[in-house]
């Protein structure tokens, strides 16, 4: 390297010449511009943008340079210095696209491949039916209750209003536990889930708003529309004020938020001892919208060509349940409604059979996956 | 109740347009719940008439007797000459009036009637017999009419009544009332808003005298009593046909006029009558209480025990009648009894209700007394029905006859006016309430805003203000109730409710199917698991009256369940299978008393509580699982894997973590498990061990009982005893510094439990391990005989600052050093 001299005119040291600058810098732009792959530009760039290339050599000299004209040849070779990085950077880019449409096109798989290793399972749709059910009312502010399902006559029957010898008493079938040494024990399998009324009336604080889900137990044998063992779902409200207009709007909720908005409910007057009044609820067919009555041409297999789905039994909780249960009926009311899971599922999803709900079969709950 | 419109109309000024089908739809929204409308005979098409017989030819030779005839059917055939009928009956003669069906006509199930040739003549056309008219069963012949019932020649399907349209109406147990076309027609009267016009209101004029003695022994069995007599009967006198079609229709078997007749005001009034035959009978009807041991062999030939708490009828010599249930036999009305006795009584409800259960015998009367009959009735009922045998069976109505009356005015219901609109949320017109409650019999009396409703006798089910609200809203309708979405403000689901959904859904994840058993046990279930005589689980609650004899206890575990669920889906082709249950098993409590029944005029005390919880079962809630085949399935990637016991008890491991907490593993040996291949799963509550249920291969005696496939694997844990593990979760600090990762490879006796060591391990390492990982188990050559080589990989880490390895390494070493002292480990050179 030569020593500062200040006579010394840059334009006379060769490497600096504006000539043999624009040289260096056309001489690696070809070079760059000519490399055909990622590694021939490795090499380009080993000779024309290293420390050791000619133009980082040349940059080198500029320090002997006289101060006036540093500037000058600093300028000259960082621009060509720079141009040559920006086109090394360029071609590399295009030079690794086209090497990634070569190579990962030739890693492709066939994606159709299954890859059933472990499979899922599933839970069961009574299960999902009902949460979702339960769900509908969880987000109006209702809470779940529950209840045992061995339960004592009394919660079953007594604080519901079915007098010890009342008809209705024996509309139940019901299950009945054996008491020790075969005398009675006083309990049965619940035949409904309205027990868990009083229980939560016991046990809450007023006003109270509750589903409850759950199983129940009739003595029926099991057939294409019966079990021993079904679902129900109770609803109930009690708090000052409530009447059967809320206990409408609660239906409708359900309807709506299972079926679809738009169908009509009604409600015909029935007997329930725990309800009083009492109504049965009907929703209107979502299949043939009432379309089918009367018409043996557009026959409907959802409704039976009746136009109306019966959906569950409902009514004004008897003011002698609410006594029973430690409520003061002169300043509280409410509602309770029953709905049937299994009818819920099969209307809502075509199931024909109830063995289909009962035999566990993989192929039935794997059909409606975990959540539904 | 089976009510034909025809009749009902009788009562009712119901508008002509309104059909059965519409009248049923307001009906059913009005609480008379109609299942179906049966149109009878809307398939007969005529011509049907009226036809004399003229001639009767009896054909011989045939296999029975034939005869045949030529009727008159005047000029019904466009001819005006007698009709050429073969016909098989025997039971008339030349003269009669009988009911012609000419070549077209159609009989009901569309049996088409033609001309044709038969036995060597041409018929053209049929004499009818009253089951192919549809008027009700009979086969003994052809109807033969009275003469003077109709002209010849002219149409006889509607005089005969041949079409009619029937309401099946399912009547609720409160509504007792409707178990009779007249309370069935008061409320279509309300409904339609016509006339009423009552088939009770009757002048009945006194007694002239005592009629037959009559005695009731209790009021509490019976309030009322009438006996009213009808003499001179003629016992042969026939049922006419407007009767026995109306019978027929409603469901009831004509059988002779007197049985007839009090059938038929049964359906009237809803009054079931008994008609004695008063020659039978010595002495007092009496109304008493069965004595203990009492015999009465009742109208269906069984010999019944009595038992005191059942009401009977009885005369000098002992019981005759199971009273509101059936009659007896002794004195059942004959074909030769000339003196009739009509009895009509109000008994006891829940006594008939009980007797009806108590015998397994239910029938008209006892239907309609469980569910209440008008207790004013009886006197009416019974005169309309000696006036029918008089009408039709030319007996004498004795003017004296005995009514003994014990029932009690009903006291008013006090009720605001407001009260219905306040229960429905309408707000109904003044005088909605009083309107209604006049409608359907009550006396009412309004006093500013309070009403005062005296119900009717016909409805006891009328007690409490709601009863009259009820009233009130189903005849202005259901259909104007507004529907309001109710709002609360409730907290959500709890954390045990969101576990289990969680619960499941991980389950499902891994690859479980959920099945949802029957809870119900057998002998064999219990046996095919290989419990032992003294086994737990075989103290199971029992059914009294279980569905399946050979089912009869409530499950204790959920495995039977879920083999047999298993062993089904194995037997429709499915392989792999892995499925879980969740549901609660039913524990006995040893000695526990029969839960009481407690008052309902208030609400129980703490301790009636307790009692009931002392009587209930502990009903804790589970997961069980069971598995067999590939959980891993072969394909292009390799091979599968089959299901092993480690599954099984990793499901457990997948639920404890769902709650948040560890679960300790410990060799078991429990039933049906393979004793060397089954875990104990334990939990810590307050740093207690708590047992919440086993996992495992099955044993293969178990596996041969339930049809399993061979190393099939099964878990259940008692989720609720997981729950009590459950702590509250502190939030970890995430350490940014870098891990610090050191494996050991620990030879160690065969029989150390690999958790063992873990535990030793992680308890050694201190506070700086972030976690210890099994990643290798070897036996072989490179190891002592009964020793085994595990390898574990230790992760350290600081909050504070990145580690030096001098640090880890002596964290290592004391790891290493606490499962030497423990576990006799030797680190492996």
């Amino acid at each position: 390297m030569s020593a500062p001299n200040s006579s010394f005119d840059p334009v006379e040291v060769t490497p600096l010449h504006p000539d043999e600058v624009a040289r260096m810098r056309e001489e690696a732009l070809a070079a760059i511009e000519a490399a055909a792959d990622l590694a021939e530009l490795k090499e380009v760039r080993l000779a024309h943008a290293s420390d050791r290339s000619p133009l980082a050599l040349a940059n080198r000299e500029i320090g002997a340079l006289p101060p006036a004209a540093k500037a000058e040849a600093g300028k000259r070779v960082g621009g060509a210095r720079r141009d040559v990085g920006q086109a090394l950077k360029e071609r590399q880019a295009v030079l690794e696209a086209e090497r990634d449409e070569r190579v990962l096109i030739e890693e492709r798989v066939d994606v159709t491949l299954p890859w059933d290793r472990a499979p899922r399972g599933a839970r069961h749709p009574l299960t999902t039916v009902a949460e979702r059910v339960a769900d509908l009312f969880v987000g109006m502010g209702f809470e779940i209750a529950e209840g045992p399902e061995v339960e004592a006559e009394w919660f079953n029957f007594d604080a519901l209003n079915f007098l010890p010898d009342h008809p209705a008493r024996t509309m139940q079938d019901t299950f009945f536990v054996e008491g020790p040494d075969g005398g009675e024990s006083g309990l049965v399998l619940r035949t409904h889930t309205s027990p868990v009324q009083v229980r939560a009336l016991l046990t809450r604080e007023l006003p109270v708003y509750v589903v409850a889900p759950g199983k129940t137990f009739r003595t029926d044998e099991l057939d294409a529309t019966h079990s021993p063992v079904f679902h129900q779902l109770e609803g109930l409200v009690v708090d000052r004020g409530i009447t059967l207009a809320h206990l409408r709007g609660a239906i409708d909720a359900y309807v709506e938020g299972v079926f679809g908005k738009g169908l009509r409910t009604r409600f015909r007057a029935s007997y329930f001892p725990f309800t009083e009044p009492s109504a049965e609820v009907d929703m209107e067919c979502f299949v043939c919208r009432g379309a089918s009555v009367g018409d043996p041409d557009a026959a409907c297999r959802t409704c039976s060509s009746e136009g109306w789905i019966e959906i569950g039994g409902c009514g004004v909780v008897n003011p002698r349940v609410l006594t029973a249960a430690g409520v003061d009926p002169e300043v509280y009311t409410g509602w309770a409604f029953g709905l049937g899971i299994e009818r819920t599922l099969m209307f809502a999803y075509g199931v024909r059979d109830m063995h289909d709900m009962v035999e566990g079969d993989i192929r039935f709950a794997s059909a409606f996956g975990s959540e539904n | 109740m089976r009510v034909p419109l025809t009749w009902l109309r009788e009562y009712v000024d119901l508008p002509a347009e309104v059909t059965a089908r519409r009248l049923a739809d307001r009906l059913t929204l009005a609480g008379l719940e109609v299942e179906t409308v049966d149109a009878l005979g809307a398939d007969i098409t005529g011509p049907i008439v009226y036809g004399k017989v003229l001639t009767i030819e009896e054909l011989t030779g045939f296999k029975k007797p034939i005869r045949f005839c030529t009727v008159d059917v005047g000029r019904a055939n466009g001819t005006g000459e007698p009709q050429e009928i073969v016909c098989g009956a025997r039971n008339f003669s030349e003269g009669d009036l009988v009911v012609v069906c000419l070549p077209g006509a159609e009989l009901p199930g569309g049996f088409r009637i033609g001309a044709r040739k038969t036995y060597g003549r041409m018929s053209e056309g049929m004499i009818c017999s009253a089951s192919e008219l549809g008027l009700w069963e009979d086969h003994t012949g052809i109807v033969v009419l009275p003469e003077g019932f109709g002209q010849v020649g002219e149409d006889a399907i509607g005089p005969l009544g041949l079409r009619e349209d029937v309401l099946d109406i399912a009547v609720t147990p409160d509504r007792g009332y409707a178990l009779s076309i007249r309370g069935v027609a008061r409320d279509t009267a309300a409904l339609y808003g016509v006339d009423f016009h009552d088939p009770a209101d009757m002048d009945v004029p006194r007694p002239t005298g005592e009629g037959h003695p009559g005695r009731i022994e209790d009021p509490e069995l019976a309030d009322r009593l009438v006996l009213r007599g009808a003499s001179g009967f003629d016992p042969e006198a026939p049922t006419p046909l407007w009767m026995k079609r109306r019978l027929h229709q409603s469901g009831v078997r004509p059988v002779s006029l007197a049985v007839d007749v009090t059938n038929y005001v049964m359906l009237e009034l809803g009054q079931p009558l008994h008609a004695w035959d008063r020659e039978r009978l010595s002495g007092t009807v009496a109304v008493r209480a069965a004595t203990a041991g009492e015999k009465l062999e009742t109208l269906d030939h069984v010999q019944r025990s009595l038992d005191p708490d059942d009401i009977v009828i009885a005369d000098d010599t002992g019981a005759q009648a199971l009273a509101g249930v059936m009659g007896g036999v002794d004195t059942e009305i004959g074909l030769t009894s000339s003196e009739v006795l009509i009895e009509a009584a109000h008994f006891d409800t829940r006594r008939i209700a009980r007797a009806s259960r108590r015998h397994q015998l239910s029938s008209e009367a006892s239907r309609r007394f469980e569910r209440g009959v008008d207790s004013a009735v009886q006197l009416a009922a019974a005169t309309r029905a000696v006036e029918l045998l008089a009408e039709l069976g030319g007996a004498t109505v004795e003017s004296a006859y005995t009514d003994l009356d014990r029932t009690t005015k009903r006291r008013p219901i006090t009720v605001k006016a407001s009260h219905a609109g306040s229960v429905a949320g309408v707000d109904y017109p003044e005088g909605t309430t009083q309107k209604w409650l006049r409608a359907i019999g009550c006396a009412v009396e309004t006093d500013g805003d309070v009403v005062r409703a005296v119900p009717p006798t016909w409805r006891p089910d009328l007690t409490d203000p709601n009863d009259l609200a009820e009233e009130v809203i189903r005849f202005e309708g259901y259909e104007n109730i507004p529907s309001i979405r109710p709002r609360a403000s409730g907290r959500g689901l709890t954390s045990s409710q969101r576990l289990r959904r969680a619960v499941g859904r991980v389950l499902a994840d891994v690859g479980f199917h959920e099945v949802l058993n029957y809870p119900f046990l057998g002998e064999r279930d219990l046996d095919g698991l290989q419990l032992a005589s003294d086994d737990d689980r075989r103290s199971a609650l029992r059914l009294a009256n279980p569905l399946n004899d050979g089912e009869p206890m409530l499950r204790t575990t959920l495995l039977p369940g879920l083999f047999k669920a298993l062993a089904r889906n194995v037997g429709r082709g499915m392989n792999d299978v892995a499925l879980y249950e969740m549901g609660l098993v039913y524990r006995p409590r040893p000695d526990a008393p029969p839960a009481p029944i407690l008052p309902v005029d208030r609400a129980p005390g703490a301790d009636e509580l307790a009692l009931i919880d002392a009587a209930l079962p502990e009903q804790p809630r589970r997961v069980g699982v069971v598995i067999a085949g590939q959980v891993e399935r072969a394909g292009w990637w390799g091979p599968g894997r089959e299901a092993l016991w480690a599954d099984a008890i990793q499901a457990a491991r997948d639920i404890a973590r769902v709650a948040g907490v560890e679960l300790e593993v410990e060799a078991a040996q429990r039933t049906p498990w393979h004793p060397g291949r089954c875990a104990a799963l334990y939990v810590r509550v307050d740093g207690e061990r708590l047992l919440v249920g086993h996992a495992g291969e099955l044993h293969p005696r178990a596996v041969k009982a339930f049809g399993l496939p061979e190393r099939t694997a099964a878990m259940e844990v008692e989720l609720d005893r997981i729950e009590r593990a459950r702590t509250p979760v502190v939030a970890p600090r995430v350490s940014t510094y870098p891990v610090a990762t050191q494996d050991v490879a620990l030879v160690v006796d065969d029989s150390v439990p690999v958790e063992r060591i873990s535990e030793a391990l992680a308890e050694g390492a201190g506070e700086l391990l972030e976690s210890v990982r099994l990643f290798d188990v070897y036996t072989g050559e490179q190891v002592d005989e009964g020793r085994k080589s595990v390898a574990f990989a230790l992760r350290f880490r600081a909050e504070d600052r990145t580690l030096t390895a001098e640090e880890a390494g002596a964290a290592r070493d004391a790891a290493v050093a606490v499962a030497a002292e423990r576990t006799g480990a030797v680190l492996r050179g």
